[in-house]
């Protein structure tokens, strides 16, 4: 074997030799998208290190580099969950029909800003955001509307909503509670991911240490009556859109999941009680093979650190699933008919990284939120890759390509880098209050953008093989301004039709929750089915935790 | 002595999404501007009133919430009623080309959105300052 | 809004904003109007307590500004606020970030912030951010802050135009005492450990401590505060220390003192800096670029060299005054 790979090793400096003696080169040097930088050729001598059986074996099996299930795609495919959401509760249900209709087989919930970050649409400050990059929802009222029509009980939904998460949850409980689903039967995903916020996407309100307890109360409830939820979605998506490398989105994402496990475990929680309901979100960015490099790596280790380190037993519990997003931040707003070809290209590593569920951007979104007829070329994106490629014929067939199991475990030696460094800091939250992860992303997005500016690294239509005189000729989704008007006006209607005391009391019980450390979601439940805004709770927990302040990282 | 040129970069509204206007901040801060960066959650009043305090030359907007019809507009016209009338407004984000023409039309500077180049917005501002600063 | 300097000064001392925020620029920037726009406004000033707040850079400083600001706030005082950032001597740019930390203020009418660059070595930076100061105090502030990372000469120099120094200080400055330039130490009235919850906080305090006790006794003998800016504690703690100190400075008479030492002080500095300006003019920047361009065979040193220089500006005074006459 080794005598094998001498003469490999041999013949490859053979081969460099004559590489620089007779060829050149069109640049210095051959970068992945993070910088990462890449060998001319891989050989068996690249992966000397790596043991079949131990780090690379069978799908569905430890480690689950291969794959979290043993039959992949050929069982299942991935889920087609496009993200969608704007306007008011009606236009977003209209849309999510079309959708179904379509092909989708899950839905995927976008909110508007004063809803993600825990304001009523009658607020001061959602004055012109209201429906404008996602649904706008105030109560329970328009979550009904939402949902019309839909059963949730045959549909999985996914919500991405960060710090008010829990009370969009119970919404969506008291919506199947009127439907006469049971809460047991529901399945979807929440993405209540605060670190990241804290990290990336500065969508919080509160300070660490309170939204980590309602991150654990969420995840406590559920475990115990909402089994099938996919309670959080730790994601790499924004981290990565903030301007991050791949290594980091990698190992951030990763660190954020462990100090998720390690404060559902303080709490009492039984990890194997829990685990299997975490599930994870990343991005899938242009560098073709970095990107299922990382996926596969992601598995890897964290199914070693959640059974070695963590000592859970079920393997439910060891195994990463995970929703993929193609690179928003890899769109351009230049000749945007070739975000298509991006899009695909990143879907397609999506599917080669083996994820478990799939959200393909739309031509347009450097302009505005998907017009219908872009939102059907994504989705027909997935379609073409899941039924005409053949991609899905066989699982991981990427495994053994020297290239892509070097690359592999390269990327998790870089991520137990990052976690080292993280632990030396005191782990996450210290390190996010020191601002670790904002400045390796600040000065990350800075690198690039300068070498955009260089032409070190071209970008079709950007910099290089640019229209001269360009016209954009695209249908753009425009949200009609009577939105605002019709969202605040039924909001209105809702607060004087509703029983104020049972707003009041249900208020007062969350207050008095929050304050003694009881669990909140059956408290966020019954502000529900009173009909209580969000703003009016997250108001309550304000008062209570007090709001965070950002170090602000260049 | 070359007056330095002042920038406030501000991020109005309720979007959080900062990594356009810390790159653009920090870039302008390579080509000797003197930035100032307002931080999150600001809204049109505060942005203005930094402004006045810190005697700016330029407010940079970013804005990629699609709101942008609503608060460029409003902090234009708060600049107007404190007197700001001689400070350049720009900015960037995700805006659609009619609203950027429409934007621009009613006096607010070029925008410049996804893909431009840091060189131009440097350029930009550089050229506005020689014509339009004593 | 026209620049011309009575408007100015009428609109400045009548507390219109916009001309105060342009009074600043104009001693900023140097205008041809700026000393005579001081030299107005100078009876007006000496009624605003003016505190110095330095230390390393990541120390809170700026979330202590904003915290004591509050704090003089809720007793109805008004505060001016000058925070210094440095600038940088590679691209002669500045990010100015301490102003982020303190916006919770922006609307509040009584605090008005301004952040200030150092703007390279001939800028002269603690003459400027004390002409701020001063035009902050006639505009008619109760404090002015002066803000700036305590790692340069002129850092240093403009804590000491403040009433009250206070140097801010984390447990993870490391060794934070033996990193403090011996200059710190000495310009402090003042010490704050804040992050006072972080580990080595209590080593920290100790190590300052022991520090003060081997100098030499002075009336004033500087105290060592703890706090958590961002938490809001410590501050009435230090609010009160502030009062003792300006108690103490008035008791003894030496607050005068200490405004006319500073007086001599920035005297000394307008004079340095008005020959150094007057000096390296253009052609005297070419005649030493010249000099250092025939270094190696002109063998004169350094000494030399300035000589002819300083003849040659001699030279030009006196031919400027003959012209004259």
């Amino acid at each position: 074997m080794q005598k094998n790979l001498d003469q490999i090793i041999a013949a490859r400096k053979e081969w460099e030799k004559e590489l620089a003696e007779k060829t050149k080169n069109r640049s210095a040097k051959f970068v992945t998208v993070s910088s990462a930088p890449i060998d001319p050729l891989y050989t068996p001598a690249d992966v000397q290190e790596i043991d079949f059986m131990r780090d690379v074996g069978f799908p569905g099996e430890f480690p689950y580099t291969r794959g979290v299930h043993p039959n992949m795609y050929r069982g299942r495919l991935w889920t087609m969950r496009q993200f969608a959401g704007f306007g008011t509760a009606k236009d977003t249900n209209a849309r999510f029909k079309y959708l179904l209709e379509q092909g989708q087989n899950g839905l995927s919930v976008a909110f508007d800003l004063p809803t993600l970050m825990g304001v009523d649409s009658d607020h001061l400050k959602s004055q012109g955001e209201v429906g404008i990059c996602g649904v706008a929802i105030d109560s329970l009222a328009d979550m009904e509307v939402l949902f019309d029509g839909i059963p949730l009980d045959k549909i999985s939904t996914s919500m991405t909503i960060n710090s008010p998460a829990a009370i969009l949850l119970a919404f969506y409980i008291c919506v199947a509670e009127k439907q006469g689903v049971a809460q047991e039967k529901l399945r979807g995903t929440l993405q209540n991911d605060i670190l990241k916020e804290y990290i990336a996407q500065k969508e919080f309100i509160f300070p660490p240490e309170p939204s980590m307890r309602i991150f654990v109360d969420s995840v406590e409830y559920c475990t115990q009556h909402v089994p099938m939820w996919n309670t959080v979605s730790i994601s790499g998506y924004h981290i990565r859109e903030a301007g991050s490398t791949a290594a980091q989105e990698l190992a951030f994402t990763l660190a954020d999941g462990f100090a998720y496990v390690e404060a559902c475990m303080a709490r009492g929680l039984n990890i194997d009680d829990f685990a299997p309901r975490f599930s994870y979100f990343f991005n899938s960015h242009i560098d073709f093979f970095e990107e299922i490099a990382k996926f596969r790596a992601a598995r890897r280790i964290y199914a070693k650190r959640m059974r070695d380190q963590y000592g859970a037993k079920d393997e439910r519990s060891w195994k990463l699933r995970f929703h993929t997003q193609t690179a928003g931040c890899s769109l351009t707003g230049q000749q945007p008919e070739n975000n298509i070809v991006r899009t695909a290209f990143e879907a397609l590593a999506g599917v080669l990284g083996g994820t478990q569920s799939l959200h393909t951007n739309s031509l347009d979104e450097t302009w505005a939120l998907p017009s219908e007829w872009a939102a059907k070329i994504a989705l027909r994106t997935q379609q073409i890759i899941a039924y005409e490629t053949g991609v899905v014929n066989t699982v991981d067939p990427l495994a053994g390509s020297y290239f892509v199991e070097n690359l592999t475990t390269r990327m998790e030696k870089e991520s137990e880098d990052y976690f080292e460094k993280i632990d030396s800091l005191g782990g996450v939250i210290p390190a996010i209050e020191k601002g670790f992860f904002q400045r390796e992303i600040a000065i990350a997005a800075r690198k690039y953008q300068d070498e955009i500016e260089k032409k070190e690294r071209l970008i079709v239509g950007v910099n290089a093989f640019k229209d001269k005189k360009e016209k954009l000729e695209i249908p753009i989704l425009k949200i009609n301004p009577a939105v605002e008007q019709e969202q605040v006006k039924n909001l209105k209607k809702m607060k004087k039709q509703r029983d104020q005391t049972h707003v009041q009391e249900s208020l007062q019980r969350l207050r008095g929750a929050a304050r003694d450390g009881a669990n909140l979601m059956p408290r966020f439940i019954d502000c529900a089915r009173a009909y209580a805004t969000i703003g009016e709770m997250i108001d309550v927990l304000k008062e209570v935790f007090g709001v965070y302040k950002e170090p602000v990282i260049f | 002595m070359e007056r330095k040129i002042r920038v406030l970069i501000a991020k109005p509204g309720l979007d959080g999404h900062d990594r356009g206007a810390k790159v653009i901040a920090s870039a302008l801060r390579d080509a000797g501007f003197e930035v100032i960066y307002s931080g999150l959650h600001q809204t049109p009043e505060m942005i203005v009133e930094a402004a006045l305090q810190e005697d700016v030359d330029v407010i940079g907007i970013s804005i990629l919430s699609g709101a942008h019809m609503t608060l460029f507009p409003k902090i234009k016209k708060l600049m107007n009623e404190k007197g700001l009338t001689d400070v350049l407004l720009t900015g960037g984000g995700i805006i659609p080309p009619e609203d950027v023409e429409a934007l621009e039309k009613s006096g607010i500077g070029k925008l410049f959105g996804p893909g431009s180049s840091t060189m131009d917005i440097i350029s930009f501002i550089k050229d506005w300052a020689a014509k339009n600063r004593n | 809004m026209s620049v011309q300097n009575n408007h100015l000064i009428e609109h400045l001392l009548s507390g219109d904003k916009r001309a105060l925020a342009k009074s600043i620029s104009v001693v900023e920037n140097e205008e041809v109007n700026a000393a005579a726009l001081l030299d107005a406004i100078y009876t007006k000033t000496g009624q605003a307590y003016r505190i110095g707040v330095t230390g390393p850079p990541g120390a809170g400083k700026s979330t202590l500004v904003d915290q004591l600001t509050k704090f003089f706030r809720r007793r109805g005082k008004t505060v001016g606020i000058i925070a210094v950032d440095p600038t940088s001597p590679f691209t002669g740019g500045a990010l100015l970030g301490d102003r982020v930390r303190m916006v919770d203020m922006t609307l509040d009418d009584g605090v008005f912030i301004r952040s200030m660059a150092t703007r390279g070595s001939l800028g002269g930076l603690s003459k400027k951010a004390d002409d701020a100061a001063d035009i902050l105090d006639a505009a008619g502030k109760d404090y002015v802050i002066l803000e700036t990372v305590g790692v340069g000469q002129s850092e240093l120099d403009i804590a000491q135009a403040a009433d009250t120094t206070i140097v801010v200080l984390v447990p993870e400055s490391g060794d934070s005492v033996q990193a403090m330039k011996a200059g710190l130490m000495e310009i402090a009235d003042i010490f704050i450990l804040n992050k006072a919850d972080r580990d080595g906080a209590e080593r920290a305090v100790t190590e300052i401590q022991s520090m003060l006790q081997l100098r030499e006794a002075r009336p004033w003998q500087p105290k060592v505060l703890r706090a958590i800016a961002n938490k809001g504690e410590g501050i009435g703690e230090i609010v009160q220390m502030i009062e003792n100190h300006r108690n103490f400075l008035v008791e003894q008479n030496s607050l005068e003192k200490k405004r006319r030492e500073r007086v001599l002080k920035k005297i000394h500095s307008i004079v340095r800096y008005r020959f150094e300006k007057a000096f390296w003019d253009d052609s005297t920047r070419e005649a030493v670029q010249k000099a250092l361009e025939n270094y190696q065979d002109s063998k004169l040193s350094p000494y030399q060299i300035a000589d002819q220089l300083i003849n040659n500006f001699k030279k030009k005074l006196e031919q400027s005054h003959a012209e004259k006459s």
